[in-house]
């Protein structure tokens, strides 16, 4: 019979980050690696001329707000969790949730704008990039909204508080993550386009 | 203390599953992972194997090919399109399956956790779960063996247009579906991995295992895993764009294309684009693969050579110079794109910096080997060999950095003898140095070491003669990749050379038969290990090797309390100081550091000389005929 001995409580150290939060800052810095190799793929290719321009969805400019307003939630909803305002917790976050779905509806809004002028997936690459670029951003903001459903059933079970933040905090640094993600790529596409 | 101790002993129910497949300890998840990638250098191996028989035989029929592989050898004859994929599958498999998670899987694992003094990794969780979705691409890559059109053909670079649009050769089809999808869970299960690598390493070392005390493994474990984080994103991104333009019609790298006398509805597409970004992380993986070798010979070096490594800070350093150097070099592999050529300039300047690092590192192995007390252990052999590799290998890199020599060397057998000495073998090499000097802390038992010397010496002349001859097909402008050399008059002579090149390479297979058996004997057969068998300063020896637990070590965990390179220290008591050693327990000479260096004690016989020991008495061991 084979001894599991783990790691003991004894040996607890104080971090300056948890390592489970460094894992998160790591795993975000990959994540912006994806978006870095979409955006230089756009700028090389623009380079190389056949490029169409065109105005961008006005709906973006309600994502961005939606993006933006759902951050300040999740942060309000983290400072609770905090005081260990438990109502208020579960309303922040039921607030957040909607906002961050807004986000996606309206990106599929903007899909809709793009398609009645005309500008499909499979056309210029410039119509195709913004396309990829944001679908694969919104399926990371659908992870993010899965993240804090599950938080959100933990707060159910009493499990987000001052003592156990844990959770919550990943979440919201992840949830910003995406928010400031969105911006640059919105501005990267004004400014490119 | 022993009050802590046994108050912490709980014991655990551990079931076949939790401790033999879903286990969350490093030390196993290492060995699923060097098994795992075992059977698939294995198969890689004997894939290579089957276009080498082409190319050595192209007239012959061999009959058996036909029961073998049905279709795909009708007649006896290997089909050509399946020649692709096999070159494809075994340049995949090679760099990705055996020298990526196989090398990095095993020994990054195994040993960050064992030698910085941490219980685990920092999530056992995501540890465990790297591991499985490396083994179900392994599986899927391995899929596309048994289905009808054939695996991916497009070579393990995957350009489009082959890899873009399904109907352009068999390959392209599910072949190459089940290559991306494969390799998605690949690159999840990588970055998983080099995520919890850099996290363990920054945050669980033990009190005292400062950055500048961990020994180089460790480095370059970091260094690589960085690389990964950094870059294996970036290949996802150009096969998401890749996914796109197979499946929903966009046209990120088609352009125009005529297929069958068909017209394709794409436009606007860069081919060129896909190189970007795929050699984006293509060069980055180049030292993703070769690092974690180079770190294993550093520890191994300085362990057998009883010498501190020299230049410690130095190999930091040129291991971090080669990291950033990689990421800003990978137009090396696109001069004849029609790259502007002051940017091939650039491309090329830079390239050939890496060459400064790469030298130090080299000149550091040398002389750290100077002068030492060398053992000739099978690990000392490969990590040797390493370095001879390095040296050739690297040598050629200088030829094809440059780019008025790549435009007329590009795409020729030299690129195929450059990259398999310095990244292919040296890679191999530097794991199978690994595997024979921790072979005792995976299974507390030793490989026996006469089949290892064996083992070194047929691989080590097997490599040379496999990869070396092509140098000069390539300089003769003979191109990688054809099915067949027949039709070409002026190619006609490398007929022969071809020959002695597949003979060379069944012989380098055969030998790893050889390591392959002591390997799976010695679990249970092999002579039972002593706790530190080759008297090494790291920790990893001084948790138990015969009960390997879960947590490493019973007691507390070690404290560190100086570098792992204090070896033949002068004055001290044996020729080699543990990490663990205080300051305090050593003699007080010693720590004044009063006592100059006298030979016993730089554990160098003084009757012998430079010259003895550089040409016979040593040489005499490395056949293994005297006892190290």
């Amino acid at each position: 019979m084979a001894e599991m001995a783990g790691p003991r409580r004894t040996e607890r150290r104080k971090f300056a980050v948890e390592p489970i939060e460094f894992l998160m800052w790591a795993f975000m810095v990959s994540v912006f690696m994806i978006f870095a190799g979409f955006t230089s793929g756009y700028i090389v290719r623009k380079g190389d001329g056949n490029w169409l321009a065109f105005t961008l969805p006005t709906a973006f400019l309600l994502s961005t707000a939606l993006v933006v307003l759902s951050s300040i939630a999740m942060q309000w909803t983290f400072s609770q969790a905090k005081k260990n305002e438990l109502g208020k917790v579960k309303t922040g976050m039921v607030i957040t949730l909607l906002l961050g779905l807004g986000f996606v509806g309206a990106q599929l809004l903007a899909y809709s704008q793009l398609v009645n002028i005309g500008l499909f997936l499979n056309g210029n690459p410039s119509v195709s990039f913004l396309y990829v670029i944001t679908f694969i951003h919104a399926l990371h903001m659908v992870s993010a909204i899965i993240a804090l459903i599950v938080i959100f059933a933990q707060a159910f079970r009493f499990q987000v508080h001052s003592k156990k933040l844990m959770g919550i905090r990943l979440v919201t640094i992840f949830w910003h993550f995406l928010g400031i993600l969105w911006i640059y790529l919105y501005g990267f596409f004004y400014f490119m386009n | 203390m022993a009050h802590t101790q046994e108050h912490h002993h709980e014991h655990h129910k551990e079931t076949f599953i939790s401790k033999y497949i879903f286990s969350m300890d490093h030390k196993m998840i290492a060995k699923q992972y060097l098994i795992t990638g075992m059977i698939m250098a294995l198969i890689a191996a004997l894939l290579s194997l089957l276009f080498r028989l082409q190319l050595g035989w192209p007239e012959n029929t061999f009959p058996w090919l036909e029961t073998l592989l049905g279709d795909w050898g009708k007649g006896g004859r290997l089909d050509p399109n399946f020649y692709l994929a096999l070159v494809t599958l075994h340049g995949t498999l090679m760099v990705f399956f055996v020298l990526t998670a196989g090398l990095s899987g095993t020994f990054s694992n195994l040993l960050i956790p064992l030698q910085i003094g941490a219980r685990d990794m920092a999530s056992p969780f995501l540890n465990m779960v790297s591991y499985w979705l490396f083994f179900c691409s392994s599986v899927i890559m391995l899929i596309s063996l048994f289905i009808e059109s054939g695996p991916a053909s497009a070579g393990w670079t995957i350009y489009p247009p082959l890899s873009a649009l399904p109907q352009a050769i068999p390959g392209s089809g599910l072949g190459m579906t089940l290559w991306l999808i494969s390799m998605t869970l690949f690159i999840a299960s990588s970055l998983m991995g080099s995520l919890n690598y850099i996290t363990t390493i920054l945050n669980l070392r033990t009190p005292g295992m400062r950055m500048t005390r961990m020994p180089l493994t460790i480095w370059s474990f970091l260094t690589t895993s960085i690389l990964g984080v950094l870059s294996f994103p970036v290949l996802l991104a150009a096969a998401v764009l890749l996914i796109f333009d197979r499946s929903f019609g966009t046209s990120f790298y088609l352009s125009d294309i005529f297929i069958a006398g068909e017209v394709l509805n794409r436009n606007g597409g860069s081919p060129i684009l896909f190189q970007h970004l795929f050699w984006f992380l293509g060069h980055p993986e180049v030292y993703i693969v070769l690092m974690p070798a180079l770190g294993i010979t550093s520890e191994v070096i300085a362990t057998n050579a009883r010498k501190p490594i020299f230049g410690y800070r130095a190999m930091i350093g040129s291991l971090i110079g080669i990291s950033v150097l990689s990421f800003v070099v990978w137009g090396h592999h696109m001069f004849i794109t029609g790259m502007n050529p002051f940017l091939g300039n650039v491309f090329m300047i830079l390239t050939l910096i890496i060459a400064v690092p790469s030298a130090v590192k080299t000149f550091n192995y040398l002389a750290t080997l100077w002068r030492g007390n060398i053992r000739f252990t099978p690990a000392m052999l490969f990590a040797i060999g390493l370095v001879s590799l390095f040296i050739s290998g690297g040598l050629t890199g200088l030829y094809l950095g440059n780019a008025a020599l790549d435009i007329n060397l590009h795409d020729t057998y030299f690129v195929v003898a450059h990259f398999h000495l310095v990244m292919g073998s040296a890679a191999m090499f530097g794991m199978l140095a690994g595997v024979y000097h921790w072979y005792p802390r995976m299974f507390g038992t030793l490989m026996n070491e006469k089949l290892g010397y064996l083992h070194f010496w047929l691989t080590f002349a097997a490599v040379y003669m496999v990869f070396f001859p092509m140098h000069f097909m390539g300089l003769d402008g003979v191109p990688r990749r054809y099915y067949n050399f027949t039709g070409f008059e002026w190619m006609q002579e490398w007929g022969d050379l071809n020959k002695f090149i597949s003979i060379s390479a069944i012989l380098g297979t055969a030998a790893q038969l050889i390591f392959i058996w002591n390997f799976y004997y010695s679990i249970k057969k092999g002579k039972k290990s002593p706790q530190n068998p080759w008297q090494s300063n790291t920790l990893e020896w001084t948790a138990p090797i015969e009960e390997r637990m879960h947590g490493n070590w019973p007691g507390d965990i070690p404290h560190v309390h100086r570098w792992p390179y204090d070896y033949s220290v002068p004055g001290a008591p044996q020729d080699f100081i543990p990490q663990t050693v205080k300051d305090d327990d050593l003699p007080e000479e010693i720590r004044q550091g009063k006592v100059k260096p006298a030979p016993e004690h730089a554990g160098t016989p003084a009757s012998e000389t430079v010259a003895d020991k550089l040409l016979f008495s040593r040489f005499i061991n490395l056949f293994g005929f005297k006892k190290a």
